[in-house]
Order: C-alpha cells, then sequence, then structure tokens
C-alpha cells in the first residue's frame, strides 16, 4: 500500500510563467481539444512495414479509408459506376503527377498516392498527351534535322499519330492488364501482404508516363548523346516509381520470381522509350554523311578534270 | 430551361422551319464566338449546324490533293472529320465524367462553334500560301495561328468553364486546349503541293 502513496501525482504550481516574468524559463504550448489528427504519434514502424500503413499528414486519409468501402457501389452499366473513376480533383491529379515525377525511395506511389481512389483521368490524358508530344515532336525533329539538304521536302507525317496512339494506349492497358494476372496468379500461390486491384496498376502506370511527355519534347533536340543521356534520365525516374510500387507485391515471393518480375516490368519501359526514339525521330548524324563523302569525290573528280 | 430546348427542337417540330432562321441562327452564334462574353445562347439554343459547317470547310481545305501519293502526308478529308468529332466527342464524355452539368449535345455545339477562329485561320494560311515561301512567310503563318488558337480557347473557356465543378475546371479545360492545339498545329503544317 505504501506503494501506491508513491504513485501519487505531485502538485505543481503555477507554471504559467510569462516570458516577462522569468525570461530564462522555456514554456511550451500543447494545443487544444480541436488538434488535428495526424499529431497522433504512433509506435516506431519497422522498415517492412512502412509501406503499408503510411500516415502523411493528410486530412482526407482517414475520410478516404471509410468511404472506400462505399464506393463503386452503382451497377457497371449506369454512368455513375464510370464516374467514380473520374472523381479527383485539380490537386489531386497534381499531387500524382509530382509523385510520379520525384520517387522517394521506400515510398510507394499508390499507397501515398492513390489511396483506394484510382482514377482514369490521369492515364487517359497522360497517354493522349504523350502520343501527341512525341509525334510533333519527331516530326519538328525531323524537319530540323533535313532542314539545309536539297532533295527534302517536308511532310507533316499524319500517319504516324495514329501509330503512336496504338503503340502507347496499348501499353498503358496491355502490360497492366498482364502484370495484373500475374500478380493475382502468384497471390494464389504465396499470400502477399500488398495486393494491387487492376485499375490501380493501370493508374500507376499511366502516371509514370508522364516523365516521357517533356522527355519526348527534349528530344527535338538532334545530338545523339542528348537523346541517350535523356532516355536514362526518363528511365530511371519512371523505372524507379513501377519498381518502387511493384516490389513491395513480389517481395514475399521466390527470389528469382521477384526480381524476374522487376526486371521484366523495367525491361518492357526500356522497350517502349527506345523504341519510340528510334521510330518517330530520325538519327541525327546519320543523314549528314552521304554530303560530307560526296564531296571529296568531287573534288577529286574535279581535279583529275583539270 | 434546359429540358425546353430539349423538347423543341428540329426534331420535336412538325411544320419545316424556314431556312432564313435556321442561318440567321447559325450566325448569331458565329458572332458570339467572335466576340466571346458570358452569354447563355450558344447553350440554350444549341444547334450542330454551324459545327457541322465549319468542320466540312475545315477538313476539304486541309485535305492534301488526290496528286500526292506519299504515305506520310497531311491528313485526308475523313481523318480531319473524325478527329474533330471524336475529339468533341471524347472531351464532352470526359467533362461529364468528372461531374460537369451541360448537356452532351450543348457540350459538342459549343466545341464545334469554336472552331471558327481556327478556320478562319486556315482561309488566312493558304491565301499566305499563294505568296513566295520562306522564312516570312511562316512566320506570318505561325502569328496567325497563334493568334486564333488563343481564341479559340478564350472563346470556349468561357462558355464551358462554368458548367464545371470549381475544383475541377483546370481537369476539364486541359483536354480543350491539346483539342485545339492539335488542329492547330494540322493548320500550321499545311503544305500545299
Amino acid at each position: 500500500m505504501a506503494a501506491v502513496d508513491d504513485l501519487q501525482f505531485e502538485e505543481f504550481g503555477n507554471v504559467t510563467t510569462t516570458p516577462a516574468e522569468n525570461p530564462d524559463a522555456t514554456t511550451i504550448n500543447i494545443e487544444g481539444p480541436d488538434e488535428s489528427p495526424m499529431h497522433q504519434p504512433g509506435p516506431p514502424r519497422g522498415s517492412g512495414g512502412e509501406e503499408d500503413d503510411e500516415l502523411l499528414g493528410n486530412e482526407d486519409s482517414d475520410k478516404t479509408e471509410l468511404l472506400a468501402g462505399q464506393k463503386k457501389s452503382s451497377p457497371f452499366w449506369t454512368f455513375e459506376y464510370y464516374q467514380t473513376f473520374f472523381d479527383v480533383d485539380t490537386y489531386q491529379v497534381f499531387d500524382r503527377i509530382k509523385g510520379s515525377l520525384l520517387p522517394i525511395p521506400g515510398k510507394n506511389f499508390v499507397r501515398l498516392y492513390i489511396r483506394s481512389n484510382p482514377d482514369l483521368y490521369g492515364p487517359f490524358w497522360i497517354c493522349a498527351t504523350l502520343v501527341f508530344a512525341i509525334a510533333i515532336s519527331g516530326n519538328l525533329s525531323n524537319f530540323l534535322i533535313h532542314l539545309g539538304e536539297r532533295t527534302y521536302h517536308y511532310v507533316p507525317e499524319f500517319r504516324k499519330v495514329s501509330i503512336a496512339a496504338t503503340i502507347i494506349y496499348a501499353y498503358a492497358w496491355l502490360v497492366p492488364l498482364a502484370l495484373w494476372g500475374f500478380l493475382v496468379w502468384r497471390n494464389s500461390k504465396v499470400m502477399n501482404i500488398v495486393s494491387y486491384s487492376f485499375l490501380e496498376i493501370v493508374c500507376v502506370y499511366g502516371y509514370s508516363l508522364f516523365v516521357y511527355i517533356p522527355t519526348a519534347v527534349l528530344w527535338i533536340i538532334p545530338q545523339k548523346a542528348v537523346r541517350w543521356i535523356l532516355v536514362m534520365i526518363a528511365l530511371g525516374i519512371s523505372g524507379s516509381v513501377l519498381a518502387m510500387t511493384f516490389w513491395p507485391a513480389v517481395r514475399e515471393d521466390n527470389r528469382r520470381v521477384a526480381l524476374a518480375t522487376i526486371v521484366a516490368i523495367v525491361l518492357l519501359h526500356t522497350l517502349l522509350s527506345v523504341g519510340c526514339l528510334a521510330y518517330f525521330f530520325d538519327a541525327p548524324e546519320m543523314d549528314h554523311l552521304p554530303t560530307v563523302t560526296a564531296a571529296p569525290n568531287q573534288t577529286f573528280v574535279a581535279a583529275k578534270a583539270s | 430551361m434546359a429540358k425546353a430546348v430539349e423538347s423543341s427542337g428540329e426534331l420535336g417540330t412538325t411544320s419545316p422551319r424556314p431556312l432564313m432562321r435556321d442561318l440567321k441562327a447559325v450566325g448569331k452564334k458565329f458572332m458570339h464566338v467572335l466576340y466571346p462574353r458570358k452569354s447563355n445562347t450558344l447553350l440554350r439554343d444549341w444547334d450542330l449546324w454551324g459545327p457541322l459547317i465549319l468542320c466540312v470547310t475545315l477538313a476539304l481545305m486541309l485535305q492534301r490533293s488526290s496528286v500526292d501519293s506519299e504515305q506520310d502526308g497531311g491528313p485526308q478529308f475523313a481523318e480531319v472529320f473524325v478527329i474533330i468529332w471524336f475529339g468533341a466527342v471524347t472531351i464532352t464524355v470526359n467533362s461529364k465524367l468528372l461531374g460537369g452539368n451541360i448537356s452532351f449535345f450543348q457540350s459538342l455545339c459549343v466545341l464545334g462553334y469554336c472552331i471558327l477562329p481556327l478556320t478562319v485561320a486556315m482561309l488566312v494560311c493558304r491565301l499566305v500560301l499563294l505568296a513566295e515561301q520562306g522564312p516570312i512567310n511562316f512566320m506570318v503563318r505561325l502569328f496567325v495561328v497563334i493568334v486564333m488558337f488563343a481564341w479559340s480557347i478564350v472563346a470556349s473557356t468561357a462558355f464551358l468553364a462554368d458548367s464545371q465543378p470549381p475544383n475541377r475546371k483546370a481537369l476539364a479545360i486541359y483536354p480543350v486546349f491539346l483539342f485545339y492545339f492539335v488542329i492547330s498545329w494540322m493548320i500550321l503544317t499545311f503544305t500545299p503541293q
């Protein structure tokens, strides 16, 4: 019983000393009862679980989690069903684009930005913009490369828009489909903590393609070295977004399978960017070679004739 | 008010509408596009004749001649037609999915009528191309196309922006920007044979 007396709280005096009274005292302000929920200190999290529960400090996180169960209740033949895929505000789209441009190591794009609210606005319009960016930049770059040649007649190369559209949209929909099917199949064999819905995968792929829009515009510069550096940078950024998103989903699996999956994802991404560069943008140096080699022959012939 | 518009229209009437009245309605909307201010005329009395006339005119002027057998030339008549109408439908569906309260045909009407400045740009470009080719020629065309592109964007934004929820206005306007940008690109890169 004596232990209980020892546990009594000590009464402190009035601690509200103003800085005027006692300039050496430090006063701490404790926030009132209406503090926002984001300041709750959680237990220190292990590195394995930090992708799974993210508290970014966004007030909507609680609301979004609560509402997640109420969404998508309309049947798929009504218009409202499809409206749930466009339920994003301007700032959310900007945040997601920003997240795809600045991949932070250890932070998962889906958990951070999508948060059970995948949208189709971003993927669709980013792909549309990318199609026209590649086609127009390719056309412009070819025009600038061939500018001095006498036999060159400018053509708008309109066919390439449809080809670009086919490639980009096929990539943005078929690769996520294949990946989702693969993950579902692996999930049936190995229980994974993290699993993504098909729309979340489409969303990640769509937003990861955003970095290629400025890359395509910069590919107009007719220098091979510049173009390959741009390929590396873009691949680094979007590849790391994809790798960091899908690593938690395959981590528990067989080591080789997990690595093979990530390698395949990055490889397909590389194939897309290099393929687009090769097909839509003419090589800068190759076309100048014939004029260079022709000149010495002409001078040689002229010297011989005289 | 929107319901009344939907029921009274070309489909509902039994007596033939006089041609002059339709032409006057189309002409009035052209004026509204050229001097855009916040009025409801384009939205209230929508019609698709104006967009059709503009689209056909633009496609006729943009198509490459039959002599040109190059695979990589400019767009054909059908391609321009499809781009304009498919683009307009996509933008309309997009704005409705985002929660806009504009009807399908009203949006098509606005987007179609706001092609008018770009059609004017195409006419000017074709006239300018009759003169001697060169960088000055290109700069003049570039300037005209840029001005008309901005005019189209301003006109369509003035009519469409109010029908969108306030926190999604940029999301609904961006596809309009892309649409007119692509049309402007087609106009600018038009090269006669």
